[in-house]
């Protein structure tokens, strides 16, 4: 390498980083071996010999933050986030998963269960089925509160296999049956001495459930068609089902989502003219048809559908196919993904993270104020 | 069997003794051993046996059996010099003692020990029978015996002049299994003797005295139960004295672990060796090469026993005994000439062989070749049993039949000019059901060979193969794996040791046990295990893939990512993903049986009691009839069952049994604190002296917690060394998240490679839903994945080809810096659980005799400062504590000394007093 004299080196332009710093800042580098620039610079100093500011600056945060909703239905949600830090995108996601209420079945009591699964079995599959019901309507209930219409949903399930049918059945989730007005179990320690007043049983519902205005005529359901048990003939399941409120962190049946996660944006960049036999090649490497040939009297690959890579860097493994293409993630670009479990639709879900989040960050506040 | 509540499955081969699954262990001895040794010393060939007092010089015994010329045992020996060479020093030492007549032999004989012809004749190769029914030839004609020593002294003499023809000891052909039938019959006949002499006695007692009250009648005086209770005890102990044979065997039984069906199928296919396992050798640990396809090379357990106990492979058949008779005949009929009618000469000429049948010399054949194809298309033909061997051994120029019990055998495709038998139209009958594989063996499609007539046989591995001298084409080359061991996937690329320990690891996993386990229980396990979710593993193995072993898997399909994790990883441990956990992953079911019983006494008898309902809350779960309801959730120290005892069981036989008084027994639970187990189901029986007896299985469902044992299927275990919430696990561009996470630092020294194809294979199986096999034999025939293959679907599906993945961090949101190796493994549970060992005490209950602490978890046992951990703490400085530890916990004792005479105190319990109150002082004993 010539040796050039430091004063030879072009100038620098001021107040802006070099492109080589630019592009290790604001992308993940995807080589063949492994990931290289994953890491965020915060440091607000950290170009300060550049004379860059490195900063956050808020006006600068909310001209360039967006959101992109790509694909919404009633379960799955795929949105784009743009212009954000990637610990507070993980901070949305680790939200959604853990820290978002929703009603599961807590409590289980077995009446009568004489089919292959055992009880404890049955309630964890039991406690796994969502329910479809909004976990705002609904309180905490604390070590010791009685359950009462406020705080708890009970449910229903009384399924038989006749002796005589001769075939086995399948118990589904939608066979589980709402009581609005609370447990139909009477308390073990409740004494039949006082029979004119209403027998004790395990709730105490003071009101029905489908008085309520959010109710009346919108009965709380669960997600129909999971087996939750098969009974073989003269079988039968007895039980009630208690749900209450919780977060994902307490168990995995509270969390509102399957699961949610985000990916960077894929860029992908050709750093040479793939020409011809070369662009061929390349648009038949890439099993999600990131490229495409595009005719400029060359046959020349162009990327086409950089969102869809997969990463799976079969562009670049062949060697000397590093040089051609650079698979790069864009860091401030979140693809984020939710898929509800069916008791808030996954924009609700995202709204609420988002208020837990402020909800955080507010606490801290006034704890250092 | 289903209607009966049996398991169709369930291979048998184990007895049901008090309540206790037992198997007998096989094990495998040298060839039955005779007592009859010739032994050459200084260059002079001698007899030993056990009823001659000292060694006989062998010209003597020849001498004394008839042959009395020694030029007729030099010419049976065969006209070579060599062995008349050898022979000379025996013929001299005999010449020379002045013993030339059979009379003057026995004489000689006679006066060492007293019948000597009669050892000869009855002790002496006891197999050929002098005389008697079996043969024609008149009385005391030693002929045969003769020549049966000749040829014992022409191997002799080959193996001293060629070391090549020495017998190999470890060869498995020259080895029998013992198997239980033979162990059973051996312990009948010593029991039927027993009671025949007892009740022979018994008898003589009672018509040796004069007068007799009533009519004899010997039935009266047979022994009830005596064997029984002799089969019994020896099945449920294990030992086997029988003294009439002299056998005193330990540990002949094993109980059967129920863990999961390829644990129980595995532990009844073991074999043990005879002799002690603390030898120091290394022939008999060695693999032998005799030992493809009946023995499985990879399933032998760790350390003492290594390499001694051994496994059955696949498709191993192990013969009974088989008459003899007909063989006989058959043999004479095809031309096989009897010895007596051919002179000593003959014996060893050239032109012909001898035809051995067991271990007996049959006569001899010319045409040996043809004499073995007749034979065994006679056996393909169904006319002599299917496990009769014909071996045609060249170098000794013998032809072997053997028919006798013990021998392993394997199931081959016979081929005709190397083109197999079986065709595709067989194949397709299989498929429709129309053929099964005793019609494959009834029509000659298929034989079992012993490793003996393996030799003489050119087994093709695949049909491709076979050359215009194949005889055979082996049926799947992965049946030379044993149960166990074929499960591993790809095995092929494990190091070999790894896949011993899977198999040792297999069988301790958790996994369904049978179709009928929610029934079982009652009668025979003691605590048996199983997963709440099993899964079939994606990437399927060899045995796996053949049988219907799926339908009782024992283990779950975990997402692994195969990276460092928080330091909770070190030493193999694992990370799980506690919403896993949540969602089911590795839970299990810990059955126990507890039992209780009413006692019957003289006059009375223990009665139910109805618990008293206002009494505290441990006997909530108790029924009206004092028995624990099944459902009922059972906490430790609960009551499960109560019930009221006679107070004085003895003495009430004059009241009325209604005016006995009773006092309330119970029985309390004692599980691990804090945990909820299920009443799972009650039974009642009764037991042998007709008590009421009670049994009680109790149900506990665990969840995996920090410590519990897992294990992949490559002998890779670890324990669970922190549970994570998913959000901290790292995720994938799909927003796949691991189950658990394993260090890389396990694979480069143990080379598991089989694991990392398990992974991608896994991996791609369920990117394209198909299972993929990891046969160790499949690759070239195309019945396992090539990883190139995988890679490729992998490819296909937006995978890496290698398997790794862009993972981002769950703590900081960002990529890691490292492409993550991540996809599903096939993972068991092990039976070795926290729960069942977690320890600890301060002070507690002490021994009796020492005053130490008790030891042992079971027994709330201390903690012994050992000194490795005395080391510790010098080298950490605490004086205090090892002070306290050494001097201060466990001895000191305070006793009461006499000042004067110096005698220990004591206390009068009598006079309730202390003996000399005066001059007592305290003295601490430490
Ligand atoms: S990494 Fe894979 S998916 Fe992405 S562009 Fe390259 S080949 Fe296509
Ligand atoms: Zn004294």
């Amino acid at each position: 390498m010539p040796k050039i004299p430091l004063w030879d080196l072009p100038e620098l332009p001021k107040n802006q980083l070099p492109p080589h710093l630019y592009l290790q800042k604001t992308r993940v580098f995807c080589n063949n071996d492994a990931p290289t620039h994953t890491e965020n610079i915060h440091y607000s100093g950290a170009y300060a010999a550049l004379g860059v500011d490195n900063s956050l600056r808020l006006d600068e945060f909310r001209k360039n933050f967006k959101v992109k909703v790509i694909k919404l239905n009633e379960e799955d949600m795929e949105f784009d986030l743009i212009g954000i830090d990637a610990s507070i995108a993980n901070a949305f996601r680790r939200i959604l998963i853990s820290e978002l209420p929703t009603m599961a079945i807590e409590k289980v009591l077995v009446a009568n269960s004489s089919s292959v699964v055992q009880d404890e079995v049955l309630a964890q599959r039991l406690g796994l089925v969502p329910i479809k019901v909004d976990p705002r309507l609904f309180d905490y209930m604390s070590e010791n509160d009685v359950p009462n219409q406020k705080n708890s949903i009970v449910f229903k399930l009384h399924y038989k296999c006749d002796r005589g049918s001769g075939e086995r059945r399948t118990v589904y989730s939608h066979d589980l049956k709402w009581l609005p007005f609370g447990s139909e179990y009477v308390l073990p320690t409740e004494s039949s001495s006082d029979s004119t007043s209403k027998p004790k049983t395990y709730t105490s519902f003071t009101s029905s459930q489908d008085s309520l205005p959010e109710f009346a005529n919108n009965p709380i359901t669960v997600t129909p068609g999971i087996i939750i048990s098969k009974l073989g003939p003269g079988q039968e399941i007895e039980l009630e089902a208690h749900a209450v409120k919780g977060v994902g962190k307490t168990h995995a049946k509270w969390s509102p989502v399957a699961t949610s996660w985000y990916r960077m944006l894929p860029e992908v960049i050709l750093l040479q003219d793939i020409e011809d036999d070369d662009a061929h090649k390349l648009v038949k490497k890439c099993p999600v048809n990131v490229f495409d040939i595009e005719d400029v009297g060359r046959e020349r690959a162009t990327v086409a559908r950089p969102r869809s890579c997969t990463l799976c860097r079969e562009c670049i493994r062949e060697p000397g196919w590093e040089e051609k293409v650079a698979l790069r993630r864009v860091k401030d670009h979140f693809i984020f993904t939710i898929e509800s479990t069916g008791a808030l639709p996954p924009e609700v879900l995202f709204t609420e993270a988002v208020k837990i989040l402020e909800d955080k960050c507010e606490r801290v506040i006034t704890e250092l104020s | 069997m289903s209607p009966l509540g049996e398991c169709p499955l369930d291979p048998g081969g184990y007895f049901v003794v008090k309540g206790n699954e037992k198997a007998s262990v096989m094990s495998s001895t040298e060839m039955t051993k005779s007592k009859t040794i010739i032994r050459m010393e200084k260059e002079k060939v001698y007899l030993v046996l056990n009823a001659f007092t000292s060694k006989v010089p062998i010209m003597l015994v020849m001498k004394a059996m008839g042959m009395e010329t020694d030029q007729e045992v030099v010419q049976m020996l065969g006209r070579d010099p060599q062995y008349a060479t050898l022979l000379l020093p025996s013929i001299e030492d005999c010449a020379s003692i002045g013993i030339y007549t059979q009379l003057q032999a026995l004489e000689f004989l006679e006066k060492k020990d007293e019948g000597a012809l009669g050892v000869l004749r009855d002790i002496f190769i006891p197999n050929i029978r002098v005389g008697g029914i079996k043969s024609p030839v008149r009385e005391n004609n030693f002929h045969l015996k003769c020549v049966y020593v000749v040829v014992m002294l022409r191997r002799m003499m080959d193996a001293i002049l060629n070391k090549d023809a020495m017998d190999d000891k470890d060869y498995i052909g020259n080895k029998r299994l013992e198997l239980s039938g033979q162990l059973l019959s051996l312990l009948f006949e010593d029991l039927f003797k027993s009671m025949n002499d007892q009740v022979k006695f018994n008898v003589d007692k009672i018509l040796s005295k004069p007068s007799r009250s009533s009519r004899f009648d010997v039935s009266q005086h047979l022994l009830k139960e005596s064997i029984t209770v002799g089969l019994e005890r020896s099945l449920s102990t294990g030992n086997w004295d029988v003294s009439r044979f002299k056998m005193h065997r330990k540990g002949m039984t094993q109980i059967v672990t129920r863990l999961s069906f390829i644990g129980a199928f595995g532990s009844m296919t073991k074999i043990s060796p005879q002799f002690e396992k603390s030898r120091k050798v290394s022939g008999p640990r060695a693999l032998q090469p005799s030992q493809w396809g009946m023995l499985c090379p990879c399933d032998t357990p760790e350390g003492e026993a290594c390499g001694l106990v051994k496994n059955l492979a696949l498709m191993t058949h192990v013969t009974t005994d088989e008459e003899e008779g007909p063989i006989i005949s058959l043999c004479t009929c095809f031309g096989v000439e009897d010895l007596s009618t051919l002179s000593g000469e003959e014996l060893h000429s050239p032109s012909s062989y001898l035809i051995i049948l067991n271990g007996l010399i049959l006569g001899k054949h010319r045409r040996p070749e043809r004499f073995a194809n007749v034979m065994r298309k006679l056996r393909r033909a169904g006319k002599v049993g299917d496990f009769v061997s014909i071996y045609v051994n060249e170098k000794q120029r013998c032809v072997y039949i053997a028919s006798d019990g013990g021998r392993v055998c394997r199931p081959l495709v016979i081929a005709d000019n190397g083109v197999s038998r079986i065709k595709d139209h067989h194949m397709r009958e299989l498929k429709d059901g129309v053929r099964n594989f005793d019609s494959f063996l009834r029509e000659g499609l298929i034989e079992y060979l012993d490793v003996n007539e393996e030799n003489n046989a050119l087994i093709a591995l695949y049909e491709g193969e076979a050359t215009h001298e194949t005889t055979h084409v082996e049926i799947e080359p992965f049946t030379i794996l044993g149960a166990c061991a074929g499960l591993i996937p790809f095995p092929h690329h494990n190091q070999s040791p790894r896949n011993t320990y899977q198999c040792a690891m297999g069988k301790q996993a958790m996994g369904n046990i049978a179709y009928n386990q929610s029934l079982r229980s009652t009668v025979s396990l003691n605590e048996a295990m199983s997963d709440g979710y099993l899964d079939l593993p994606f990437g399927l193995s060899s045995t796996a893939a053949t049988d219907d072993e799926n339908n009782r898997a024992a283990g779950q399909n975990a997402t692994v990512a195969v990276m460092s994790y928080s330091g909770y990883d070190i030493e193999d441990a694992i990370v799980m993903n506690k919403s896993s956990l949540d969602r089911g992953f590795g839970r299990c079911i810990v059955m126990k049986k507890i039992s209780a019983a009413y006692q019957k006494y003289d006059n009375t008898s223990d009665q139910f009691s109805s618990p008293c309902r206002s009494q505290h809350d441990q006997i909530q779960i108790l029924d009206n009839d004092g028995l624990a309801s099944p459902g009922e959730i059972i906490r430790h120290q609960d009551v499960y069952f109560q019930k009221e005892c006679p107070i004085d069981p003895k003495g009430s036989m004059k009241s009325h049994p209604s005016q006995t008084p009773y006092r309330t027994s119970k029985q309390t639970y004692k599980g691990a604190e804090g945990e909820t187990a299920v009443v799972d189901r009650v039974a009642l029986c009764s037991d042998k002296r007709n008590n009421l007896n009670v049994k009680f299985m109790i149900r506990h469902t665990r969840r995996p917690e920090v410590g519990d044992k897992f294990s992949s299927r490559h002998g890779q275990k670890g324990v669970c060394g922190t549970i994570v919430q998913q959000e901290d696990f790292p995720f994938s561009e799909r927003g796949i998240c691991p189950d658990l996470i394993m260090n890389p630092h396990g694979f480069p020294s143990r080379m598991t490679v089989g694991k990392m194809i398990e992974l991608l294979g896994s991996k791609a199986g369920v990117s394209c839903g198909r299972f993929h096999y990891g046969s160790a034999f499949g690759e070239p025939s195309g019945h396992a994945d090539k990883v190139e293959d995988i890679s490729e679907t992998l490819v296909k599906h937006g995978f890496c080809y290698n398997g790794k993945d862009f993972l981002y961090s769950g703590i900081t949101g960002m990529p890691l810096q490292a492409y993550i190796f991540m996809g599903p493994i096939y993972y068991q549970k092990l039976k070795h659980m926290v729960l069942d060992k977690m320890h600890a005490r301060g002070m507690g209950p002490r021994q009796l005799i020492t005053r130490q602490p008790t030891e042992g978890r079971s027994r709330n046992g201390g903690l012994r400062v050992g000194e490795m951990e005395r080391d510790c703490l010098i080298a950490y400085g605490t004086s205090n504590l090892i002070y306290e530890r050494l001097m201060i916990s466990s001895d000191p004792f305070e006793v009461q000394v006499c000042r004067k005479c110096g005698l220990l105190g004591y206390i009068n319990y009598k006079s309730k007093t202390r003996v000399n109150f005066k001059n007592i002082s305290r003295f601490l004993l430490s």
